[in-house]
């Protein structure tokens, strides 16, 4: 069935698992709007490959409106590809030219295995928001919500922090794979609330510890990582990780010695 | 009409008001060293399934957790855009526990369960409590308060929100407190892992089949109890707001299995979605309902109408929800304002290439809002550009991710034109049928969230469906399972090398196996879409019994076409997301033909289930309480063969009355 009148040559990354390895593979995607997703854009190149008893192309994906974080495709070198603010599922064919060649590679990192094809591993996230990710706080403790007043900009910010999707771009983005600006999102978040004072130190020191053990790597200040973020998430939040950490390690050697 | 045999509500007894505070205080409990070796199964992690694991384990009871997902945090209870209800009352303008309870029945067109509603609205607040607790970033007001604001069907100003991300941070909320459980080791959490059936020992669910979607291995998991939270069944309708992943497998397997499925009929159409744009489409997006707020919804007063929205002058409009429903005004519960708009664009008046579609504008509170801010900041005869200016800046602080969202998809600017916006299936109020501890008719087997059929009605109030998930995973299973749970204390895990979950584990093998053996010529998707195209005609917005009939015997063909010819490429042992889709699929083209049952059963119109003979003069919907006042429970017997069985709606403190809002 035609869509479209679009014409584009795809390279995509191809892998059968994690322990094999992977090449690009050629394909063409014929008939396309530009009015199709980048994802509908590959369910169209799938239903072509089934119907020639070929194997279709694995990936991520969930909601398709920019919230899930599951897309998380690297479009020409990019995370979510040329546009900025969106993830890969908001992106649309009208940013290609018909005659376009596409590559499309997973997220690397060794912090993020390939499953298959564009699909990778990225439970590292959900260990270190197990790691302190949240506020110790049991269902049924809690007092009447307006008890806790809280500045609105401060509000605010901690929202704007917390709009994180956990998506990953971040870290494929960066030539360290550093996971800072999405740890340090959540840091923020819990910061900048007086809800999150108390375990403010143990937090930031239990969730860099376990992003280490994960193997994720340093920051040095590139900044690709809030470039490339579908959500925009500021650099700011690294820089205040890093005040959070150096004050907790102060303070935990205050209390050591 | 008398209640089935089969079906017993265990609605406790006593006055509205007391009925769950007493029962809350006299249930059984299970003591803390017992709880050490109870083990309970929890199915999804969307806020019904991400606050019951990790409420349970902070209790004590050993949780095991799945969900297809790479991650509980993308459950799709993270795309919910507008708000979440409470009866907080801080707004001073009225509302209350009952005020809460009786926009809830009435929205939902007289067809919910009293006792669970009046639940709903008195655990409400502490929702609220516990998010704000977790470090939820709820927006606030400059003194630092909870701001509010209003969604459909209500009067007052009860909605909590995170601007039109709430159902991402109070999903984040209820994920943080999960993953702080998996840290402690009281929760395992079993991630890309799909359910693929209940495992029943001696009438009691004892467990689940298990597919680990990377390896394809199928595994078996004992608990002395299992919690369906697996969200709705939107997407038997292809394109809905729903995740490309929901599906009804869970349910449907543990229907298969002996638990009734309630009103499956009811489907809630959201008004206000962006539109189709070609026949490419994957999904829908939904566009809050909390736009409603501040947008005003027309079309032109002339058929086809050609001109461009701004072309055209404010006295050739018709603001037809105002003009129907004055009270309400565009704030009309979504299956009015839905069938509103249904009703222009068959009558010729819709807009856009399709003309499918109607306006939502901003334009007027834009300048409404502009003006405040200019009165605050001390401006004196502003211009008008300064006056739009200052309004966008407003609206952009309360909607700009959906104006943005709205623009990429559309590539129009809503800031500048109207929106175009057209109804979409969004939310199922039918489900898994429950008593008031919320079990199934399954013993040990629970459904929680939209999972299940209990709290809507025929139709769900907007920011209804984020409070009902989380008061049952926060504040109604880690009570109402200690009535179950308490005679469980001496059940040893049973061994999964039981006959039971071996037999359960072999006929998901041979699923797969014929599945993959077919190697028909049509791929799964495709069927997908005809089976969705069905279900839009015919057991859409609209449905009637001539309609509904050939439905069924379509569906039926189409369920032999697919196990003739489907195409599932790729193998069992492997990451094959087509043979995922597959088994959904499968299972979606068997409660389609349902649906149709229920829908040709239901000889009246209510909430989201409009049958065209049963219509007042003015179009709304016309109910029969003499004669459908009941809940239909569906009891699967065999492959299209359903018996009914019926639960009498039983109305002790509310007026059964035609809904009126205008």
């Amino acid at each position: 069935m035609s869509h479209g009148n679009m014409n584009l040559t795809l390279k995509v990354w191809k892998q059968k698992n994690k322990d094999t390895k992977g090449r690009f593979e050629t394909y063409h995607a014929k008939g396309i709007s530009p009015d199709m997703s980048f994802l509908e854009m590959f369910d169209v190149v799938n239903e072509q490959l089934i119907t020639e008893n070929k194997e279709p192309i694995a990936f991520d994906h969930d909601c398709r409106e920019g919230i899930c974080g599951a897309c998380s495709m690297y479009i020409n070198g990019r995370p979510h590809g040329p546009k900025g603010g969106v993830t890969t599922c908001q992106l649309h064919m009208r940013s290609f030219k018909s005659g376009d060649t596409i590559v499309v590679e997973p997220w690397r990192s060794a912090a993020f295995p390939v499953i298959k094809d564009l699909a990778v591993d990225r439970s590292s996230f959900d260990r270190i928001i197990a790691a302190g990710g949240f506020v110790n706080v049991n269902t049924g403790n809690a007092k009447d919500a307006n008890n806790i007043l809280i500045n609105k900009d401060h509000a605010d910010e901690a929202f704007n922090a917390a709009a994180c999707i956990g998506c990953g771009a971040c870290v494929a983005a960066c030539k360290n794979s550093s996971a800072m600006l999405f740890v340090s999102a959540k840091v923020s978040q819990l910061a900048l609330l007086p809800q999150g004072q108390i375990e403010r130190e143990d937090r930031v020191l239990n969730m860099v510890k376990q992003m280490d053990e994960e193997g994720f790597g340093n920051c040095t200040n590139i900044g690709a990582c809030e470039a490339e973020c579908p959500k925009s998430i500021s650099l700011e939040n690294i820089a205040r990780m890093n005040r959070e950490y150096s004050s907790a390690i102060l303070a935990q050697n205050k209390l050591h010695h | 009409m008398a209640t089935s045999s089969k079906l017993n509500a265990k609605i406790p007894d006593g006055t509205l008001e007391s009925k769950w505070t007493k029962y809350r205080s006299t249930v059984h409990l299970v003591n803390p060293a017992n709880k050490r070796s109870l083990e309970i199964i929890v199915v999804g992690t969307g806020l019904a399934g991400s606050s019951a694991a990790s409420s349970l384990a902070e209790m004590g009871y050993k949780v095991k957790v799945f969900c297809f997902q790479d991650s509980p945090r993308r459950a799709h209870s993270i795309a919910a855009q507008g708000g979440v209800n409470a009866a907080k009352n801080y707004q001073n303008d009225g509302d209350s526990v009952y005020r809460l309870f009786y926009d809830t029945i009435k929205g939902g067109d007289y067809r919910a369960r009293e006792a669970n509603v009046h639940r709903l609205a008195e655990v409400s607040g502490n929702i609220i409590d516990q998010c704000v607790a977790q470090g939820v970033p709820f927006a606030r007001e400059y003194g630092g308060t909870l701001s509010n604001r209003s969604f459909g069907g209500t009067q007052v100003q009860r909605t909590f929100y995170a601007a039109g991300q709430t159902g991402q941070q109070l999903l984040l909320g209820a994920y943080s407190a999960l993953q702080r459980q998996v840290g402690m080791g009281a929760v395992k959490l079993m991630a890309r892992h799909e359910m693929m059936d209940v495992v029943n020992i001696d009438g009691k669910c004892r467990g689940i089949i298990a597919r680990d979607l990377i390896t394809g291995k199928l595994e078996r998991h004992f608990g002395h109890a299992v919690l369906l939270c697996t969200g709705g069944y939107g997407n038997v309708f292809y394109l809905s707001t729903n995740a490309m992943g929901c599906n009804v497998t869970a349910a449907w397997k543990a229907h298969k299995k002996g638990a009734f499925f309630g009103n499956p009929c009811y489907t809630q159409i959201h008004p206000t979605c962006i539109p189709v744009s070609g026949d490419h489409q994957s999904k829908l997006t939904l566009m809050s309902e909390s736009l409603r707020n501040d947008g005003r919804i027309w079309v032109p007063k002339k058929q086809g109408d050609t001109r461009r929205p701004n072309e055209i002058p404010e006295e050739e409009r018709d603001y037809y929800l105002e003009r129907r429903y004055p009270a309400f005004g565009n704030l009309v519960p979504r299956d009015v304002a839905s069938r509103a708009a249904k009703e222009r664009c068959d009558a010729g008046y819709g807009v856009g290439t399709s003309k499918m579609a109607v306006y939502l504008d901003f334009a007027f509170n834009t300048a409404r809002y502009g003006t405040i801010e200019a009165t605050k900041n001390n401006l004196h005869n502003p211009s008008k550009e300064e006056i739009i200016r200052l309004g966008k800046e407003v609206v952009k602080e309360k909607y700009g991710n959906l104006f943005d969202m709205y623009k990429q998809i559309t590539g129009e600017d809503p800031y500048e034109i109207p929106m175009r916006i057209y109804p979409a299936v969004h939310y199922t109020m039918g489900g898994l049928w429950v008593d008031y501890n919320l079990m199934t008719t399954v013993p040990g087997l629970y459904a929680l969230g939209e999972a299940n059929f209990s709290d809507h009605g025929a139709n769900r109030l907007g920011a209804s469906a984020l409070m009902q998930g989380l008061a049952d995973g926060y504040f109604v299973i880690p009570y109402t399972i200690g009535d179950y749970l308490s005679d469980e204390i001496r059940t040893k895990s049973i061994p999964t090398d039981h006959e039971a979950f071996v037999k359960a584990e072999a006929e998901v093998q041979e699923r797969i196996t014929k599945l993959l053996s077919i190697k028909g010529t049509k791929s799964v998707d495709s069927f997908h879409k005809r089976l969705g195209k069905i279900m839009w005609d015919k057991c859409g917005m609209a449905r009637n019994a001539s309609g509904l009939q050939s439905a069924i015997l379509e569906i039926q063909q189409l369920k032999k076409e697919f196990w003739l010819d489907v195409r599932v490429p790729g193998e069992a042992n492997e990451f094959n997301p087509e043979l995922e889709k597959a088994h959904r699929v499968a299972d979606f083209i068997e409660l389609g033909e349902l649906m149709c049952i229920d829908a040709l059963t239901r000889n009246e119109s209510c909430g989201g289930h409009f049958r065209e003979e049963y219509q007042t003069a003015d179009g709304e919907a016309l109910r029969d309480d003499d004669n459908y006042a009941y809940v239909a429970a569906w009891e699967y017997i065999a492959d299209s063969n359903f018996e009914l069985h019926k639960e009498e709606l039983k109305y002790e403190n509310i007026k059964l009355a035609q809904r009126n809002y205008a």
